[in-house]
């Protein structure tokens, strides 16, 4: 079985019960969630739904059948040609160097977004592996807080 | 028109051309069976259960091709209609289920007699709707019916607080519906028809393997002709039977677990299978990684996602099995030679003849097999048959001579013990001058029996064929096999006066212990036109064969003893 990483894009009626129904879908058919995000699409009564999953071939062909199957879906984006944006928040304490934080952030071109008495939050939004490496650089700066958005994304 | 949400909704049954509600009222439905009291469009059938209500709506689905429709009130009302919804998720069976909700101002707060109706039916359904506004319940009921039998059939919940019923509002029942997202049935495309057409040509040993969605597609005269044409052999899933029809001269039988050998064998060594509204359940395919191990595959089904979910398909077609099939059947005609299977079609015969679908008969005590058979040969195809789930079910399935579809009623994807006795109600609902039989077993009847009150008031006079081990069979049966006889609470000696029970129902028993007496009793309960149960005390620890153990190859069978190899040498 071969896994591999896939962003499905899922355009939706925007009704109460929709995200419950996909995301009931995905647990009640054993399919694994990596991230979600859910917003309106503007000027219309739709959202999208973006979810990033692992699995093998047959498995993210069966869950964008799946999904097509729900009535309020109106239309499932799933290949590998996408631009996808995650973004992160993290959370410094000021005794830590504010400049080398500055130039961490600056390097995923995210930038420090709010001081406070006693710390600093940098943003940095790109793509999901290059987060997960400005994650991993900056721990060196002993952070109190990762928040991390899930997966945006877009067909090329 | 002004109207209050209750009178919307018996104006939308009818416009929906609703004959007869299966239901039970309740706290948050009553303003609809205040309703309901006030009209005469429909007849209403007040089961004993809410259970019960949506097995027999599906019955009534089953057995007419209509939308079943069922009523329940919230809560416990319809936690107990969860198991008749998934019943008829599991087989696509169309299904409009109505359920009271608690007023919109108690939603969220633990009201009494609130559920999240909406949460729990959501894997079990094809859709469900919470009506929040009376302005939207024409429209929303409309669409439910036309979601339930459109496409892949299934039941859809419409879920309606207490408030909205009590309101008034402007009725008008739209003639169509808008609903850009919903894809019904696709077009089959005829690239994909030719190419399939070439590989039947191609093919030396090709198999025809039919579905359910053969018979919700109403295919079965298409298939008929397909198989006439073509001369392929054919077999059938336990939600098939009666498409082809017993007599068929190229009908192998019902494959799977307790396929016949003819048909499992031809599933194994066929070069081409044909699938037509078929899933490939696992209880048809056995182990998956040696299933049909030569074959390609042609897969035509209405559900894209049925296609290459368990077994890769060569060829997919996607949309409705009638249809795909008579546009095979004009590719093929003029191309295909009736001889060009002579071969594969002798070899198929030899193994039917090796081991045909059998039993060793008793003269001392009744085999349940004989009851299936007599069944058959004194009622043919008369009768419509239900069955609850169990060694019963598949004695019925292997040994009744089924002639056309929607002869056989049986829950088979969900396997739902109590569906036969409503489902049975239904059925005579939906054709009150046939005879219907519910050939079940002394563990499933008692699961709603219930029901005789119903079938007692209404006069739904329905036969119950008990075929009567004091086991839970087909438990016990794998027991036997797998456990090391271990009877881990399988044993029924301890049951109830059947007879006296149906009596007590206002309806008719018959103790049976011979023969003879079968066929009294048979003969009286027809005449009676009362609810009755033929109580059968048939041989104990007979066992359901062929039987492919859970997750061996299809080709590894348990067959019976007395196989025929004088008849296989030919």
């Amino acid at each position: 079985m071969n896994e591999v990483r896939r962003v499905i894009s899922i355009v939706v009626e925007n009704e109460s019960s929709v995200l419950s129904r996909v995301a009931g879908l995905f647990a009640g058919r054993g399919y694994n969630i990596e991230t979600l995000t859910v917003a309106p699409i503007p000027n219309s009564q739709r959202s999208r739904i973006s979810i990033a999953t692992k699995g093998d071939e047959r498995t993210i062909s069966q869950i964008t059948k799946q999904l097509n199957k729900l009535i309020p879906v109106y239309e499932v984006v799933e290949h590998n040609e996408m631009v996808e944006k995650e973004m992160v928040l993290v959370k410094f304490p000021l005794s830590e160097p504010l400049a080398d934080i500055e130039v961490l952030c600056e390097a995923y071109n995210g930038t420090i977004v709010n001081v406070g008495v006693d710390m600093c939050i940098g943003m940095v939004a790109d793509e999901p592996c290059r987060i997960k490496h400005f994650i991993e650089a900056s721990a060196r700066f002993n952070p109190i807080e990762i928040v991390r958005g899930g997966v945006v994304a877009i067909e090329r | 028109m002004q109207m209050n949400g209750a009178q919307m909704v018996c104006e939308a049954l009818v416009a929906e051309g609703v004959k007869t509600v299966f239901g039970y009222p309740g706290g948050a439905i009553m303003n609809v069976y205040d309703a309901i009291y006030k009209q005469d469009g429909f007849e209403h059938i007040l089961n004993r259960h809410e259970q019960a209500s949506v097995h027999a709506a599906d019955g009534y689905a089953r057995a007419s091709g209509e939308v079943g429709v069922a009523m329940v009130t919230s809560g416990p009302g319809f936690t107990n209609a969860v198991t008749g919804l998934a019943t008829a998720y599991m087989d696509s069976i169309p299904l409009v289920v109505i359920s009271g909700q608690v007023p919109q101002i108690l939603l969220g707060t633990d009201g009494f007699q609130e559920i999240d109706a909406i949460g729990i039916s959501r894997p079990c359904t094809k859709h469900n709707y919470l009506v929040r506004d009376i302005a939207e319940l024409p429209r929303i009921l409309k669409e439910a019916f036309h979601i339930a039998r459109t496409g892949r059939p299934g039941p859809v919940l419409v879920d309606i607080p207490k408030d909205i019923t009590a309101e008034m509002g402007e009725f008008v029942y739209p003639e169509s519906v808008d609903l850009p997202s919903y894809m019904t049935t696709p077009k089959v495309e005829s690239s994909a028809i030719e190419s399939a057409v070439e590989a039947i040509l191609k093919a030396k040993k090709p198999l025809i393997y039919i579905g359910g969605g053969a018979v919700l597609s109403n295919a079965s005269e298409a298939i008929r002709a397909f198989v006439e044409l073509s001369q392929i052999p054919a077999v059938e899933t336990l939600m098939a039977l009666g498409v082809m029809g017993a007599e068929n001269p190229l009908r192998l039988g019902m494959l799977g677990m307790h396929g016949n050998y003819a048909s499992n064998m031809a599933m194994s060594e066929t070069d081409l299978i044909i699938s037509l509204g078929a899933r490939f359940d696992d209880r048809v395919t056995g182990k998956l990684s040696e299933f049909a191990q030569y074959a390609k595959v042609i897969h035509v089904d209405i559900d894209p996602a049925n296609i290459s979910k368990l077994v890769a398909v060569d060829y997919p077609i996607v949309g409705d099995v009638k249809e795909a099939v008579e546009m095979l059947v004009n590719g093929l005609r003029g191309k295909v030679q009736t001889k060009q299977y002579d071969d594969w079609r002798e070899i198929l015969a030899r193994y039917d003849a090796l081991y045909p679908q059998s039993f060793e008969d008793s003269d001392e005590i009744i085999k349940p097999q004989w009851v299936i058979e007599r069944l058959g040969e004194t009622l043919g195809e008369e009768a419509i048959v239900t069955s609850d789930v169990g060694q019963h079910q598949m004695w019925a399935a292997q040994h009744y001579p089924f002639d056309r579809p929607r002869q056989w009623i049986n829950s088979g994807g969900l396997g739902t013990m109590g569906f036969g006795l409503p489902a049975a109600l239904g059925a005579k609902k939906a054709f009150p001058n046939k005879t219907v039989i519910n050939v079940t077993g002394d563990g499933s009847i008692l699961m709603n029996v219930q029901e005789l009150v119903t079938a007692s008031e209404y006069k739904i006079p329905v036969i119950n064929v008990i075929l009567n081990n004091h086991f839970l069979g087909m438990v016990r049966q794998w027991q036997t096999f797998f456990y090391e006889e271990r009877y881990s609470e399988t044993d029924l000696t301890f049951q109830p006066n059947f007879k006296a029970l149906a009596e007590a129902c206002h309806g008719i028993g018959y103790d049976v212990t011979t023969k003879e007496e079968f066929d009294m009793a048979l003969k009286d309960a027809i005449e009676q036109d009362k609810v009755a149960f033929i109580n059968i005390q048939v041989a104990r620890f007979e066992n359901v064969l062929p039987m492919v153990p859970a997750n061996a190859a299809l080709n590894n069978m348990m067959l019976p003893k007395i196989a025929n190899p004088a008849k296989g040498e030919k």
